[in-house]
C-alpha cells in the first residue's frame, strides 16, 4: 500500500454565523509526514475538527490549498478514510454488514476477496466471530468503536482520519484502544491524523503533535519516545517530561 | 406513571364500563325517554346480537375500504415523501397543497368524489385514503430528512450516489416514522371509509357500516345504529393493534435480531 503526506497550504475556512463572520482556519499550514501517526491537539473549538474536515473534503475552505503527495485531492488516488466521534454505526445493519458498507457502495473493488477483507478487519479490532451478527445497540461503547475502526480499514485507506474517536470512552478502555491503533499503523503504514484535547493519550500515540493556537498551527511537537510504545512508558520520567512540554506550548499558544 | 398490576388494569377499565351502563339504564328509566331517542343498553347488546351477521359482513366490508385506503395512501404518501426529501425546491412548491389535503373537510369533498368517482367502493377507499395521507406524507418527509449528520458524512466520503443514499441511508432510517405516521392514519383511515360510506349509502352502492348507519337511522332503529357504532369503534381499533403488531415486527426486525442473514 502506498504512504501518502498530506500538506496544507494557506487554509482558510470562515463560517458565517448570525453574529458576524468567525475566522476558524487562519492561514494555516501543516505537513503530515507519510506512514506516521500525527495529533492535533488544543483546546475544544480551536478548529481541530474542521481542519479534519477539510481534509477529508467534507467542508470547503475559502481559500488554500491541500494535496496529497502533490496532487490534489481531487486527482490522488489515495483513499481517505475517517473515524468519527461517536460511532456512526447504521443501527439497523450487524456489526458485519456495517463493516461491508463502505465496499457495497464504492463497488469499484474487486469482489472476490471482501469476505475475507471484512473478516480480517474485524479480527484486526479483536471481534470474536460470534459478535460479527450483533446489532449495535447490543455493543458496549467500545466494541461499538472498534466496529467504527474496522469498517475505516475496510477499503485499504492510505490515511485514516480520526476526530476524538475515544473521547466518551473511560481510560481503561481508551488506552486498549490506543495499543490497536498503534498495531493497525504497524501492520498498514497507514498515514494517520487523530484530534483528541487528551495529552497523554496525544503523547503515547503519536510521532508528533501540532498543538493548535488562534486556527493555525502553533507548533510542532516532535514525540521523541521509543517505539513501539508499551504501556510501562505512561510512567516513565521521559513520559512526564514530555507532558510538561506539551501542556506548556499549549498553555502558551492558547494565551497568544 | 407506575404501573398497575394486570390484574387491575384489566379490571378497572371494565368496572368503569359496567357503572355506565348501569348509570345508562337508570337514567332511560327516571326520565322515560323513549326508546328512539335512546334505546336501553341491554336492548343495544340485543339488537347487535341478533344483527351480528349483518353488522360483521358490514364491518368487514368496511374494514376492506379502509385498509385499501390505508394501503394506498402508505405507497402514494411515502412516493411524495421520497419525492419531497430529493429537493427544497420541490417541497417548497408542492408543500401548500399537501396541507390542504389535511385542512380540507372531507365532508365537503366527498360528495364531489362521488360525482366524479362514482357511488361505488373505490370511491370509499378514495375518501378513506385522502383523509389518511397527510400524516404519512409529513412523517415520513421528516424521517427521510433528519438523518444523522455522521451517517450523511460517511456516506459521502465513500463517494455515494443519491440513490444510494436513499436506499441504504434515508429510507432505512424512515421507517420508524413511517410507523409512527401509521399510527395516526389507520384511525383516520376508518374514518373515511365510515364517511365515505355514508354517502355512497344513500344510492344502496354499498354494504359497509356507513352505509347500514343511514339505513338504521332512516328507519330509526336507534338500538341498531349505536350498535353499528361501537362495531366501527372496534375496527378503528382493530387497525390499531395491527399497526401495533408491525411495529413491534419492524422494531425487532430493524435493531435486534439478525435479519438480514442473507445479506452475508
Amino acid at each position: 500500500m502506498a504512504v501518502a503526506a498530506i500538506r496544507c497550504q494557506d487554509i482558510r475556512v470562515v463560517f458565517d454565523n448570525r453574529t458576524g463572520k468567525q475566522t476558524i482556519l487562519d492561514d494555516l499550514n501543516l505537513t503530515v509526514p507519510a506512514g506516521q501517526i500525527m495529533t492535533l491537539l488544543g483546546p475544544s473549538g480551536c478548529g481541530k475538527s474542521t481542519l479534519l474536515r477539510v481534509i477529508a473534503g467534507l467542508t470547503k475552505p475559502n481559500s488554500g490549498t491541500l494535496g496529497i503527495e502533490g496532487k490534489s485531492i481531487a486527482e490522488s488516488q489515495h483513499k481517505l478514510a475517517f473515524v468519527f466521534q461517536e460511532s456512526a454505526l447504521l443501527p439497523w445493519r450487524t456489526v458485519y454488514q456495517n463493516v461491508r458498507l463502505p465496499w457495497e457502495i464504492r463497488k469499484k473493488q474487486s469482489s472476490t476477496d471482501i469476505e475475507s477483507r471484512i473478516q480480517n478487519a474485524l479480527d484486526l479490532v479483536g471481534f470474536k466471530p460470534n459478535d460479527w451478527n450483533k446489532k449495535p445497540h447490543q455493543l458496549s461503547g467500545g466494541m461499538k468503536m472498534r466496529a467504527s475502526i474496522a469498517r475505516a480499514l475496510i477499503t485499504n485507506p492510505d490515511i485514516l482520519l480520526l476526530d476524538e474517536p475515544f473521547a466518551a470512552l473511560d481510560d481503561m478502555l481508551r488506552s486498549k484502544l490506543n495499543d490497536l491503533l498503534l498495531k493497525i499503523v504497524d501492520q498498514t503504514q497507514t498515514t494517520m491524523l487523530f484530534v483528541t484535547h487528551n495529552i497523554s493519550e496525544a503523547i503515547y500515540l503519536s510521532h508528533s503533535i501540532a498543538v493548535f493556537s488562534q486556527g493555525r498551527i502553533g507548533e510542532v511537537i516532535d514525540v521523541d519516545l521509543p517505539v513501539p510504545r508499551t504501556t510501562s512508558l505512561r510512567s516513565s520520567p521521559e513520559f512526564a517530561a514530555m507532558y510538561g512540554r506539551v501542556s506548556q506550548s499549549l498553555a502558551r499558544n492558547a494565551a497568544q | 406513571m407506575n404501573k398497575s398490576p394486570l390484574a387491575i388494569r384489566i379490571a378497572a377499565p371494565i368496572g368503569v364500563f359496567i357503572a355506565v351502563a348501569i348509570l345508562w339504564h337508570i337514567a332511560v328509566d327516571a326520565f322515560k325517554l323513549p326508546p328512539v331517542l335512546l334505546p336501553k343498553p341491554l336492548k343495544v347488546l340485543e339488537a347487535i346480537w341478533t344483527q351480528r351477521a349483518l353488522l360483521a359482513s358490514g364491518a368487514w366490508v368496511t374494514l376492506k375500504a379502509s385498509a385499501v385506503g390505508l394501503l394506498v395512501s402508505t405507497l402514494i404518501g411515502s412516493l411524495v415523501a421520497i419525492l419531497f426529501s430529493q429537493s427544497s425546491w420541490i417541497r417548497t412548491a408542492l408543500y401548500p397543497y399537501v396541507i390542504f389535503l389535511q385542512t380540507v373537510p372531507i365532508v365537503a369533498i366527498a360528495p364531489l368524489l362521488i360525482v366524479w368517482s362514482g357511488a361505488q367502493f373505490r370511491t370509499v377507499v378514495l375518501v378513506s385514503s385522502i383523509i389518511s395521507i397527510f400524516p404519512i406524507i409529513s412523517n415520513v418527509t421528516s424521517g427521510l430528512l433528519s438523518i444523522d449528520q455522521n451517517h450523511l458524512d460517511l456516506f459521502r466520503m465513500q463517494g455515494a450516489t443519491r440513490l444510494q443514499t436513499l436506499l441504504k441511508l434515508r429510507i432505512p432510517s424512515a421507517i420508524r416514522s413511517l410507523i409512527q405516521g401509521l399510527r395516526i392514519s389507520c384511525g383516520l383511515s376508518v374514518i373515511g371509509a365510515i364517511v365515505g360510506e355514508l354517502f355512497v349509502g344513500n344510492s344502496g352502492a354499498s354494504d359497509g357500516l356507513g352505509a347500514m348507519m343511514n339505513a338504521m337511522q332512516a328507519n330509526l332503529k336507534t338500538d341498531q345504529l349505536i350498535g353499528a357504532i361501537i362495531a366501527c369503534t372496534l375496527l378503528g381499533i382493530l387497525l390499531f393493534l395491527g399497526i401495533e403488531a408491525l411495529n413491534r415486527w419492524v422494531l425487532r426486525r430493524w435493531t435486534i435480531d439478525t435479519g438480514f442473514e442473507s445479506d452475508r
